[in-house]
């Protein structure tokens, strides 16, 4: 009788020894996790594959979309009716407020002319909306739908209409990934809108919570404080809001307060995002989609610990 | 090549592909961090039934798409896959014969392993998660492995 191999694959030719593929392949894989995660240089590699996995991440966006799309054509009159007296009543409060802001705007500029720094008026504007495609149930990460093609580059500011949403982390051709300001490694420097306090507020993992660790004990923080951006680190643009301060808690033994703050943008519940691009950020349009690659690498705080080093804790006023 | 060998890899490929298309697809929040990895368990299915179609090289592969589709660090998942792939290859002949409660049991100790290597890697580039949840995949994959048999089973009899 013949005793087995211990593969029951052909004994001659076709294959190599399993073994040695074995080895091969994991000692490829551990180089390929070197070279993207120490040295950047897998791009080009990213961006090559990813030709077969955009169409599958399409695909499964699809039947959302189209479901999106069949409601609303068969949305009821009445509905629409009452959607779009709401939307023209808060159309007119809007351009109310913006009559205000068109002046506040130019004497802020005629400011920060006089100081010459030119950080934060949005320039340009681009809707994206988000694919419904989950990358990792224990990461806060999404993907848009707009790419290098449309002049997107790493690092660039994600807004919604509620406040700061997160930053561009990857860009591709046609989709980009974006970190959302919850997620546990993506930290944000802020300003207390009250006392002026500067501080850093860290993603938790959890999105409906910020958290703020460099508080020390006798820091001027209030629970309903709304935290903005104070645009250190040069990814996001200041004064816009990044989160309500919901918890302070004070022990007297401890240096740090335990301040946990609640981000205005809705993180779990937005389907569409703004990029927007600011004064001091690589020109859109034509060089934009020129050189998408050069631009990209060329943009350089992108890293939530290079933030974090920009400021240290409390007392910023 | 014979006919029916086609169809088998074909048949092979569909099944991987849509367990990397169904990785995925949005779940609710409450279920998602137990989503079992289809796309493996598919590799396993192929390698214990057809080990000549389902080679480590197309585990490998379709590892590296995972890594791209979820935009995690190139290379994880493929690391994973290969090692699952390499051990399933080995022990494809006593694995065959064991009654599908005992399989399910091993394919476990599998998917354990691969959660391990996606841990330990995550931990290594600094995304490290320690939450117990993230080792439900290893339950729900074996609680499903006997429906994946079955199902892969009914196919692959067609296919022929």
């Amino acid at each position: 009788m013949v005793e087995l191999s211990h593969d029951s694959r052909p004994i001659i030719g076709r294959d190599r020894p399993l073994g040695a593929a074995f080895l091969a392949l994991a000692v490829l894989s551990i180089a390929l996790m070197v070279a993207d995660q120490r040295y950047g240089q897998m791009e080009r590699v990213r961006e090559l594959l990813t030709a077969v996995a955009y169409p599958l991440q399409r695909t499964v966006d699809f039947p959302w979309r189209a479901w999106g799309q069949v409601t609303d054509s068969f949305a009821d009159r009445s509905r629409l009716r009452e959607e779009n007296l709401e939307l023209t009543a808060r159309l007119r409060l809007a351009n109310l407020q913006l009559q205000r802001f068109a002046a506040l705007e130019d004497e802020n500029r005629r400011l920060r002319d006089m100081r010459e720094n030119s950080a934060g008026i949005a320039e340009r504007v681009l809707v994206a909306s988000i694919l419904n495609v989950e990358l990792d149930p224990f990461r806060h990460r999404v993907l848009l739908d707009k790419g290098a093609v449309d002049g997107v580059f790493k690092g660039q500011a994600v807004l919604d209409a509620d406040g700061i949403f997160g930053q561009v982390s990857r860009v591709l051709a046609h989709s980009a990934e974006v970190i959302l300001i919850s997620d546990a490694e993506h930290a944000i420097p802020v300003q207390s809108n009250r006392s002026g306090l500067r501080s850093i507020a860290v993603g938790t993992g959890d999105s409906d919570r910020l958290s703020l660790p460099f508080v020390t004990v006798e820091s001027d923080l209030k629970t309903g404080d709304l935290l903005i951006s104070t645009g250190m680190g040069g990814v996001f643009p200041s004064g816009y809001p990044v989160a309500e301060v919901t918890r302070v808690e004070r022990s007297p033994a401890a240096t740090f307060a335990v301040v946990d703050a609640r981000p205005t943008a809705r993180l779990d519940r937005d389907r569409e995002v703004l990029l927007v691009w600011f004064e001091d950020t690589p020109a859109p349009g034509a060089e934009a989609t020129a050189e998408p690659g050069a631009e990209a690498t060329a943009e350089p705080a992108t890293a939530a610990g290079q933030q974090t080093g920009t400021a240290p804790a409390g007392g910023g006023t | 090549m014979r006919r029916s060998d086609l169809s088998l890899r074909f048949l092979y490929w569909a099944s991987v592909a849509t367990g990397l298309v169904l990785s995925i697809v949005p779940l609710p929040d409450w279920l998602a961090p137990a989503r079992p990895d289809l796309a493996l368990l598919a590799v396993i299915y192929w390698i214990l039934t057809n080990p000549r179609i389902a080679g480590l090289g197309y585990a490998w592969l379709a590892g590296l798409l995972l890594d791209v589709m979820r935009g995690m660090t190139l290379g994880q998942h493929a690391l994973g896959f290969v090692l699952v792939a390499f051990l399933a290859h080995r022990l494809q002949l006593r694995m065959r014969m064991f009654p599908i409660l005992h399989q399910a049991g091993t394919v476990m100790g599998l998917l354990a392993i691969y959660q391990f290597v996606i841990f330990w890697t995550d931990g290594l580039t600094g995304h490290g998660y320690t939450g117990w949840n993230r080792w439900l995949p290893v339950l729900s994959g074996g609680l499903l492995w006997p429906l994946i048999v079955a199902a892969g089973d009914t196919l692959a009899r067609r296919a022929r």
